[in-house]
């Protein structure tokens, strides 16, 4: 398998939304590279006659009637620990930038 | 000894008793608690957050409901601390991170829910690695919390809080998570005891997500006993949570009161008592076979080949789901927020505040997870660890076949030094390389203490694991050792763990917050 790049570190970085600085990026690099490489082996066993396993207990899909639960925050909870809100809604900075 | 002192020690099975005969009030009880707190968690650095004068109202509450008769739980009125984890109503809940300092949830999460119906008594948040991820409490960004065996050494993770504060004797009973061993690990270095239930046993409804497939909650405590009345409290079906088992459980204090090991099959897995454990480790857990041994249990052999890549696969499946979970963390609807100077959109905001908010081992482990499940990437690694999932559920099958249930060590050394393995990944990684393999299996595992290592006089645990559902079977062995350890002794391990008191001074002269 390929080795990661600072680049590549880099866009992962902005996908995943933390602004790394340069420096977390060349140390990550260093360290994402040592720990692939030690889990690489589960390719060599993962052969194609075993089925995958998402979920250690089998379970079926959970369903109930559409009507309102129990736990139901009012307006005021939910926006409890906002770090920024009008009284009825979450209050963010423009979607766009300039340049979109 | 004074009147707060021998309160201390009881076990929650004891001080519930002393409770329910009247001996004793709720109130002196949780006063006794908060002052040993207020003593020595200077130094140990158990708690990110006590609430005396909240858990003092509940204390007093539950002595006028138990004064006027009511019938209460039957640990209405012990004390317990929470791990920082789950959320708390009117409590902050950091989850050991930067990004939610101060907030304060406006929910409960069902364990907590459940402990407060049972009467039981909060205490405050315990300390914990950032988002529950390490082995050592070091990743917390409030500083480390301390082995009270050897302050210079760590008390496991990533709940080395909730561990340190029933062994600095700060509470009876402490909730905690388990991920890789969060539980596990640190109950086998500070010598308490700790059980990772079946997964859905115990609602996650409210546990502040790490890997949702791998999080179980279960109980910390310094007797087996003690576990199981928690566990019979905290567990059981809850509709807020789809993966919760809907069967009804049967009573876990029962195993432990019932325990008889004779004729119980007990295999030891070949792959996890090898060289790369500490000498101590492997002659205490070697020592506690014989002794089950001698009292009717029979001990074999078992292999499980694929156990070896069980820590690959988990550092692939936890980081991918983590990556997931840790999205909500937006800047949007709670934490903090950090705007880049002169503004910016809400991308950037978002990004700021995840670059200030967030520790270097979550960073690692969000890129580490985008990667393992990007285009081109995802069948290599997510897919191929999905697999060895199904080895190593297939090994457990094999082996449950043959025995009741497995035993290992609980993890290869005793407490390391604080900083020994902070700035090697890989080598905190494989701590957790005995209780990996039950969260990948969604099988149960309990570590109770088995003795001092020669070499280093410090606590070793021994590990049971069962088949999924048979939590009852941990109890009844784990009831069982504890009983004939504690005639071996003539008294709890935990009696030899030093003094803190004389330890204060210096610990807070290092700078522990």
């Amino acid at each position: 398998m390929s080795e990661i790049s600072a680049e590549q570190v880099a866009h992962l970085a902005n996908l995943a939304r933390i602004a790394l600085t340069e420096e977390e990026i060349a140390h990550l690099t260093t360290e994402l590279g040592q720990i692939m490489q030690a889990v690489e082996q589960v390719s060599r066993v993962a052969t194609p006659d075993v089925p995958p396993t998402s979920h250690p207990i089998p379970l079926q899909n959970v369903f109930r009637d559409d009507v309102v639960g129990d736990n139901v925050l009012t307006v005021e909870q939910a926006l409890s620990g906002a770090p920024e809100h009008d009284g009825g809604r979450f209050v963010v900075s423009a979607i766009l930038g300039e340049e979109q | 000894m004074s009147h707060g002192d021998e309160l201390i020690r009881l076990s929650a099975a004891d001080l519930a008793g002393r409770l329910a005969a009247g001996d004793v009030s709720s109130v002196e009880a949780t006063q006794a608690h908060l002052d040993r707190i207020g003593a020595v968690d200077g130094a140990v650095h158990a708690f990110l957050h006590v609430a005396g004068e909240r858990a003092l109202d509940t204390a007093a509450d539950i002595d006028r409901r138990r004064a006027a008769g009511e019938s209460l739980g039957e640990l209405a009125g012990v004390p317990i601390a929470i791990k920082d984890v789950l959320v708390t109503e009117g409590m902050p809940s950091t989850s050991g991170s930067r990004i939610l300092e101060g907030w304060i949830p406006p929910y409960d999460a069902t364990p907590v829910r459940k402990v407060r119906e049972a009467g039981l008594v909060p205490l405050g948040k315990t300390n914990m690695d950032e988002f529950a991820m390490g082995s050592s409490t070091e990743h917390s960004a409030y500083g480390p919390t301390h082995n009270p065996w050897d302050l210079e050494r760590i008390p496991g993770g990533s709940g080395g809080g909730s561990a340190a504060a029933v062994a600095a004797f700060e509470a009876p009973l402490a909730l905690g998570s388990d991920t890789g061993g969060s539980i596990r690990q640190p109950a086998h270095v500070t010598g308490t005891v700790g059980v990772k239930p079946t997964y859905g046993a115990v609602s996650r409804y409210g546990s502040i997500a790490l890997a949702s497939s791998l999080d179980q909650i279960g109980p910390v405590t310094r007797t087996v006993l003690d576990a199981a009345l928690l566990q019979d409290v905290i567990a059981g079906h809850d509709p807020h949570d789809s993966t919760s088992i809907a069967d009804p459980w049967p009573s876990m204090a029962d195993a432990v009161r019932r325990a008889d090991v004779a004729g119980l099959r007990i295999g030891v897995v070949k792959e996890l008592d090898s060289e790369g454990f500490q000498a101590g480790v492997r002659q205490r857990f070697h020592e506690a076979l014989d002794l089950l041994e001698r009292h009717g249990a029979e001990i074999v052999e078992v292999s499980t080949p694929n156990f070896e890549h069980a820590i690959a696969a988990y550092y692939l499946i936890l980081p991918a789901e983590a990556s997931s979970n840790l999205a909500k963390f937006d800047s949007v609807r709670f934490g903090l927020r950090v705007t880049p100077e002169g503004g910016g959109t809400v991308e950037q905001v978002m990004s700021a505040t995840r670059e200030a908010g967030f520790g270097p081992e979550v960073k690692r482990r969000i890129i580490l997870g985008t990667y393992a499940l990007s285009a081109g990437y995802y069948d290599a690694y997510y897919g191929s660890a999905q697999k060895v999932r199904t080895l190593v559920q297939r090994d457990f099958e094999s082996a449950f076949a043959n025995v009741d249930v497995l035993a290992t060590p609980t993890a290869p050394t005793t407490a390391f030094k604080l900083g020994e393995k902070l700035d090697d990944p890989l080598a905190m990684y494989l701590n957790d390389v005995a209780t990996i393999p039950a969260n990948l299996a969604g099988v149960p595992g309990i570590s109770l203490p088995v003795g001092l290592a020669p070499e280093d006089g410090l606590p070793v645990g021994i590990q049971f694991l069962a088949p999924a559902r048979q939590d009852a079977r941990l109890y009844n062995v784990g009831g069982a050792l504890e009983q004939l350890l504690l005639a071996e002794w003539g008294g709890p391990l935990l009696d030899r763990a030093p003094a803190l008191t004389t330890h204060e001074l210096l610990a807070t002269e290092e700078g522990a917050v």
